[in-house]
């Protein structure tokens, strides 16, 4: 219909089909299927806006950063939902960004004082398995014993990447050892978080890299309380997942009321069972049922996000160096 | 042949490989130019390139060298259910990725069939990540792709032939010699070719039966400079050196193959007088059997997971079957449209580079292409609702190569065939086309559209760079309710795919053909 609408535009017509102003947000995949919160969001910000809220996807985190980066101060997008902490620093050297004025009671594990970026969700890497077989309770005790994991490779997943950082954040210069210490434990690496979730749930693995969230699906959709995540004592790295508003948009306030939209609780409440993930702000009827099994890390880890853009690169050598051997 | 004149044009094939060639080295191009100040090659890529090769060629020798008696197994054997067994041989070529490895670690895997079955003798599971394992899947990939290109080569050789062998009551070793070891010579390298360049590209199979990042393809370092550094001079030097390894393994087929043909015959169905022995007939079930179970196996896997979540499958999976059917449909017209005239115009004898182009399609990295288009696009028009076209066309252009070599050799032996009679009862252009040309080509067609619909549909490639909300096509669907956890809901989804697949190459294949038992 967009070239339609172009075309009667150009014939001067335009103000006949002007009167919705239409939002646009680029997100990943998972944050507009069916089964992610995207129809309920749409739903729920289009009663209160007046606008047409156009979702976009593009892939995951970091091809909607890398969209982004194409798309350059051209770009139709209003909104980006779904960059985390690990991305905001490229994110914001490419100064496509403005800054926003949302502030919000979050109820995360860290302090969130960050003047582009507002987070909606936030969860923990954490290695899921079957909830009858004992679990390692920290990284050396899991490479010293036979589990088998699968996890996902850094260079083409997110999640493979925040357990490299995650190993970084613990044990620092350290690293490299562990990583030798798991390489006989690593099955293989896949190249995204489903490849890596159906071989764990076909047996190929005992233990998969996840979330600590993902046993809560499983228990509240499929009533299934079979699948458990194994609490580390390190600590477990999160993941914030963030939204930003462009510095080029034509749709400055709508773009505001969205991301003021994104912490309230008509946002916040289809998080949990929709994205499975921690909401940033807790709805006013809290967690939903179930959540209250999900282990609770003793420790919050997060490198900043100049930290986590310093150390990529290096942390990425040393895990290629060890599982290459 | 060069220089004889010819009942066809070449122009419109030229012209046709000139828009392919645009495509793949223009969008190549374009994120060459966007890119900024690169890192160039490190030790890691020279390492990604050692990988490549090497699983590349080990699944190529391996695929079309156990294609070879697999396909003279089906050529000299008739039996009930032989035309099924052949469409279904098809099917693991169009699986999606995740799905047919997933299909493969439920026979191979550690708590798999095979694993199971010799876990009851006491034995260790099977151990399948590392190269084997690449190689494995690789073949269980391009073995069906091969066998159809070989079993090809053999109903090409007229049943005339075969006849006159028999009569002239020549053994199995000249029948080899006569028959079938030319035959295998002209087509066993252009299967060689395309089965590497396939292997050359692969990344989410090598990644996870590799075992770990030692199994880094160039795939892969592609995916890395696009997405983890957004280094785009990186990526274009990588897809630039994918597509230089692909030309020069398709030249070298080129070289190789070339030879006569053997002429035509009058289109009778192939019947075999040669290995009626009870040794040959028992070493062509054997290759039957165990291909068949090779192949089938990982399928029935595959099937027994979607059922159950076959029943209940929602409106936008079924809304999502619907788009891939369209441009599975709108990607064979393109196909056909592009692959009719340059195998004409190759067969005319005039265009090693027209070839050559038909062949690019399987190296260009579909992250590049897809990154390349969206950054031509995206001044002029919006990329979203172009998806539909766009990703047909690209599909097209994958499966162009598949194509060529269905088409070309039968192309070569029409005009050889009849290209100097027709010019001397003056027929030509169209003419030639509509009565000789395209009826001649018929059963190459209904093959190469059939694998074009089927890979259209299996396709995930570029449509992921494209799709808005509402346009999902079924493998982008499949992801979707993967990642959503869901994954009863995406096997079923992936069995529907699977029958869909199937069924469309079935019916243009079977639609085709006019050799009632071919």
């Amino acid at each position: 219909m967009k070239h339609l609408a172009f075309a009667a535009g150009l014939l001067g017509a335009s103000a006949a089909f002007a009167e919705t102003p239409e939002l646009t947000v680029y997100t990943y995949d998972s944050f507009v299927s069916d089964w992610g919160p995207g129809p309920a969001v749409e739903k729920a910000f289009e009663e209160v806006c007046g606008c047409d809220l156009k979702l976009v996807s593009a892939g995951d985190g970091a091809a909607l950063l890398a969209r982004i980066k194409l798309e350059g101060a051209r770009s139709d997008a209003d909104v980006v939902l779904g960059l985390d902490t690990n991305l905001t620093a490229a994110a914001k050297e490419t100064g496509l960004f403005a800054e926003h004025s949302v502030s919000a009671d979050y109820a995360m594990p860290v302090d969130w004082n960050d003047a582009t970026f507002v987070p909606y969700d936030w969860g923990y890497f954490a290695f899921v398995h079957n909830a009858d077989a004992a679990a390692p309770a920290d990284f050396k005790a899991l490479a010293a014993s036979d589990k088998r994991i699968v996890i996902q490779d850094p260079r083409s997943s997110t999640p493979g990447l925040g357990l490299l950082l995650w190993v970084k954040a613990a044990y620092g210069d350290e690293a490299p050892e562990i990583w030798k210490g798991l390489s006989d434990n690593v099955v293989t690496v896949t190249k995204g978080w489903s490849e890596a979730y159906g071989m764990f749930l076909e047996g190929e693995a005992d233990m998969v890299l996840s979330y600590t969230t993902s046993p809560a699906y499983h228990l509240i959709a499929e009533e299934d309380g079979s699948k458990a995540a194994a609490a580390f004592d390190e600590g477990h790295y999160m993941q914030v997942e963030v939204a930003g508003k462009l510095a080029n948009t034509d749709q400055p306030e709508l773009a505001d009321q969205f991301l003021a939209f994104m912490v309230s609780d008509a946002f916040q409440s289809v998080i949990p069972t929709t994205n499975w993930m921690y909401p940033a702000v807790t709805p006013a009827a809290g967690l939903p049922e179930g959540f209250e099994t999900l282990i609770a890390p003793g420790k919050s880890l997060l490198l900043s996000e100049a930290e986590a853009a310093e150390v990529r690169d290096a942390a990425l050598d040393e895990w290629l160096d060890a599982l290459s051997q | 042949m060069a220089g004889r004149a010819q009942p066809v044009s070449a122009f419109p094939g030229i012209s046709a490989a000139l828009l392919v060639a645009a495509l793949i080295l223009g969008t190549l191009g374009a994120v060459a130019l966007r890119a900024e100040a690169g890192t160039g090659f490190g030790a890691s890529d020279w390492a990604a390139l050692r990988f490549t090769l090497t699983q590349a060629s080990l699944s190529a020798l391996l695929s079309v060298g156990l294609a070879a008696p697999v396909a003279r197994a089906l050529a000299r054997r008739r039996f009930p259910g032989r035309s099924l067994l052949i469409a279904l041989l098809g099917a693991p070529f169009i699986l999606p990725v995740i799905v047919a490895i997933l299909g493969l670690l439920s026979v191979f895997g550690r708590a798999g069939w095979l694993s199971s079955l010799l876990g009851l003798f006491g034995l260790e599971p099977v151990q399948i990540y590392g190269l084997h394992g690449v190689v494995l899947a690789h073949v269980f990939f391009n073995l069906p792709l091969a066998t159809r290109l070989i079993l090809q080569g053999w109903q090409e050789i007229p049943a005339e032939r075969f006849r006159l062998t028999a009569q002239l009551d020549a053994g199995p070793l000249a029948m080899w010699r006569l028959l079938e070891g030319p035959m295998l010579r002209r087509v066993v390298p252009g299967a060689l070719a395309v089965v590497f360049a396939i292997c050359l590209s692969s990344f989410a199979v090598a990644l996870t039966l590799g075992g770990g990042p030692r199994a880094t393809t160039i795939e892969l370092a592609i995916y890395q400079a696009f997405r983890f550094d957004f280094d785009l001079g990186r990526a274009a030097l990588l897809s630039g050196l994918q597509l230089l390894l692909t030309a020069a393994a398709a030249l070298v087929a080129l070289r190789v193959s070339a030879g006569e043909g053997f002429g035509s015959g009058l289109d009778r169905a192939v019947r075999r007088w040669d290995g009626q022995g009870a040794l040959a007939r028992s070493a062509d079930a054997f290759w039957i059997v165990l291909s068949a179970a090779f192949l089938l196996l990982p399928l029935a896997a595959i099937t027994l997971a979607g059922l159950p979540g076959m029943a209940d499958l929602k409106s936008s999976v079924w809304q999502a079957a619907g788009t891939s059917i369209l441009v599975a449909a709108l990607s064979t017209v393109i196909l056909l449209g592009l692959a009719l005239p340059m195998a004409a115009a190759v067969a005319a004898g005039r265009n090693g580079m027209t070839e050559l182009s038909g062949i690019l399609g399987l190296a260009a990295s579909p992250l590049v292409i897809g990154t390349g288009l969206f950054i031509l696009i995206y001044p002029i028009a919006d990329p979203f609702a172009l998806a539909l076209p766009v990703t047909a066309l690209v599909n097209a252009v994958m499966a162009l190569p598949f194509a060529m070599r269905i088409l070309v050799p039968r192309a070569r032996e029409v005009l050889g065939r009849y290209g100097r009679l027709s010019l001397s009862l003056d027929m030509q252009g169209w003419a030639f086309v509509r009565r000789v040309y395209l009826p001649r080509m018929r059963a190459q067609t209904g093959f190469a559209a059939g694998l074009a619909a089927a890979l259209s549909m299996g396709d995930l490639g570029v449509v992921a760079l494209f799709a808005d909300p509402d346009f999902a096509t079924l493998p982008l669907q499949i992801y979707r309710l993967m990642g959503a956890y869901r994954m009863e809901a995406a096997a079923g989804a992936a069995l529907l795919l699977l029958l869909l697949s199937m069924g469309v190459f079935w019916i243009l294949d079977r639609g085709g053909r006019w050799h009632a038992e071919a």
